[in-house]
């Protein structure tokens, strides 16, 4: 189907369809969601008014057999951080909407009225919906709810009740293929949904295809880019431990921040480890093995069921297990997927909102390791909207002001995740300079500092750091913008077949001629759209620095602080 | 005994398997990382990354007396 541009504007109720402006067609995934926020939104907005755009479009390669490609970006400004924003997540939408020909999907304007809405999407565009029968519900339940309305083959992007309440650390869910959910996560980007009123986006299924210009190439390159994917041995572990994997390795690196990112190592981590993890699961009749879309080659999703062998949850995610596990020191599994499940329903971000307990336990709201405190506490009072429930589900920052606690990891107020800044110093730099607040995969120096992918970096020297976290971002705005996962940089880092593959694919699909360099230089180009973006919002260079308490407090093992010079951050955007 | 040292060995992920996951061993003080790992019957080839005390080491390197030495496959995750 030829691809075109969804526009839905909430003020007016009304739906139009575009052709492709040609300065877009060559974009998709985040590339498209950042150029059309940029384009199109006024930086100094109120992420949550009339003025700010929620912008969904799946990558250059999604609704193709490409290996791994069925991730879709949503963009817009962000209320947690007040700066661009692009989250990404797998499930079946990307695909479905580049089945369909839509190239992206804006929401923008307001709705007047407590009405709430439910866009349809289908072959025929968009259609607008009054909504009141999922009003309220959680995630689980609107995916149930929706799936007894149509069928199970429908797609579903949806807020929970966190985004109904416009909370910032609310996330957009997306359906897997097995009706269970993936997240948007960071960035509040729940909450500009919210705000539009509008619930959820329903995808019908269509047997149309994605074009391919030339078929054979595309096939020949596929062959190619699956095999280097498969082969790798860092895949074959996702497939065994999930990310979770993890959890041992930056234990013993001295960099899993524990008890509110006070300590680099958690007495309880083999409690909480990919081993422990993948040991229960297969006990409990679980599949240690799944994949967010049709396509995924490496499977890092597992399904974890309950002590009755009944699901708990899926996509359990290293971030999320570290968060409430080593940061909150619950050294329970099952509390943390029990806490998991419910934020997935309740539809806030694992990271975020895990996070801000922590900060809320140094503040005294809860003894750390209490994990069912943290299920009763999200149950009644996040699920709820109580005054407590709402300053925890608007993230780590809200919780440290409202507690008075200085300790308050977050970059740009997004929460810092689960590799302490101290002890791996490239993650820092990361953290510190990426467009969109402190976030790991923005550039994943733990590959190269941490686990030898892309060769080896010193995670306590400062040699090389800003180069790594640099090469690593631009790389990385790049692969977001083709709708393939992030875990085949892993593939990408180490073996030299994978990415002119990925060039060939792309190339074949739309019957163009793009080097290895233009690649590098879509990444460039989408990181300097997003760097503009927040400066004329209002950001400057001394945005791009860590909190206080990581210059100055030690962290065991290693006993070091953030000690690289605010112009060595500076040097970032030397480029 | 003279010329020998005994050092922490942990394993993580499937180099677990049929063998241990932390153990206090006993090897000649002049052994490698690289024969600690041969010793262990584990291929060379399969590992990622050995930490020795949670600095990262090379293959080379002589552990000494009260060293905690960690071995993992090639791993990764995000
Ligand atoms: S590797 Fe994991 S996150 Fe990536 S596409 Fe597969 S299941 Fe999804």
């Amino acid at each position: 189907m030829a691809e075109k541009i969804y526009r839905v504007n909430m003020t007016n109720l009304t739906t139009s369809t575009e052709p492709v402006p040609d300065k877009w067609l060559g974009l998709g995934g985040r590339g498209l969601t950042s150029t059309i926020v940029a384009e199109e939104v006024e930086p100094t907005c109120h992420p949550l008014g009339g003025k700010n755009k929620l912008v969904v479009a799946p990558g250059l390669l999604s609704g193709t057999v490409a290996a791994n490609s069925g991730r879709l970006s949503i963009g817009a400004k962000s209320p947690l951080t007040g700066t661009i924003k692009e989250a990404n997540s797998g499930g079946t939408a990307a695909q479905m909407l580049a089945k369909l020909g839509c190239k992206a999907l804006i929401i923008e304007g307001l709705p007047k009225g407590d009405a709430w809405y439910t866009l349809l999407i289908s072959e025929d565009g968009v259609t607008i919906q009054e909504e009141q029968e999922l009003v309220g519900k959680g995630n689980f339940d609107v995916v149930a709810t929706i799936g007894k309305r149509t069928d199970e083959k429908h797609g579903i992007i949806t807020i929970g009740p966190a985004g109904e309440m416009k909370l910032s650390a609310a996330n957009i869910s997306i359906k897997d293929p097995d009706s269970h959910l993936r997240s948007s996560g960071r960035g509040g980007l729940g909450a500009v949904m919210g705000s539009k009123r509008v619930k959820c986006i329903i995808i019908e299924p269509t047997d149309a295809k994605v074009e391919i210009v030339d078929q054979e190439k595309f096939t020949e390159a596929n062959r190619a880019f699956t095999k280097a994917l498969v082969d790798n041995p860092i895949s074959q572990a996702l497939g065994t431990y999930g990310t979770n994997v993890l959890v041992n390795i930056i234990n013993e690196a001295g960099a899993l921040p524990t008890r509110n990112f006070t300590s680099g190592q958690f007495d309880g981590h083999e409690e909480i480890s990919g081993e422990t993890m993948h040991d229960t699961i297969v006990e409990r009749a679980g599949k240690p093995k799944h994949n967010c879309h049709k396509g995924c080659v490496i499977q890092c999703s597992q399904i974890y069921n309950d002590k009755e062998k009944k699901y708990k949850t899926s996509g359990f995610e290293y971030e999320s297990i570290w968060a409430m596990g080593a940061d909150c020191c619950v050294d329970n599994l099952d509390h943390i997927a029990e806490a998991d499940h419910l934020m997935d329903d309740i539809g806030v971000d694992s990271i975020e909102t895990s996070v801000a307990m922590g900060v809320a336990m140094e503040g005294g709201l809860l003894e750390f390791g209490d994990g069912e405190g943290i299920c009763r506490i999200l149950r009644e009072d996040v699920a709820k909207g109580t005054p407590l429930g709402r300053i925890i589900g608007c993230g780590a920052a809200s919780v440290g002001r409202a507690f008075g606690v200085t300790r308050v990891p977050v970059v740009k107020n997004q929460a810092i995740p689960a590799y302490d800044p101290r002890a791996v110093k490239g993650i820092g730099i990361t953290y510190a300079t990426s467009t969109q607040g402190a976030d790991h995969t923005m550039g994943y120096t733990i590959a190269t500092n941490i686990l030898g992918v892309g060769g080896s970096v010193d995670p306590l020297s400062h040699e090389g750091q800003v180069e790594l976290s640099r090469n690593l971002q631009i790389a990385t705005a790049a692969i977001d913008s083709t709708g393939m996962c992030l875990f085949i940089a892993f593939a990408a880092l180490d073996d030299e077949k994978c990415l002119p593959a990925l060039v060939d694919m792309i190339n074949a699909r739309f019957g163009a001629d793009l080097t290895a360099d233009d690649v590098t230089n879509l990444g460039i180009s989408i990181l300097k759209t997003e760097r503009a973006f927040n400066e004329a919002a209002g950001f400057t260079n001394k945005d791009d620095r860590l909190p206080e308490f990581f210059y100055e407090e030690p962290i065991a093992p290693h006993n070091v602080v953030w000690d690289i010079p605010d112009e060595e951050l500076d040097k970032f955007w030397d480029f | 005994m003279a010329g020998e040292i005994s050092i922490t060995v942990k394993l993580f992920a499937f180099f677990r398997e049929n063998r241990f996951k932390q153990q206090e061993q006993t090897f000649p003080a002049t052994i490698t990382v690289r024969e600690i790992i041969q010793r262990l019957g584990i291929d060379p080839e399969e590992v990622g990354v050995t930490m020795i005390n949670s600095r990262h080491c090379t293959l080379d390197q002589t552990p000494v007396q009260g060293d905690q030495l960690a071995i993992f496959p090639v791993i990764g995750g995000g």
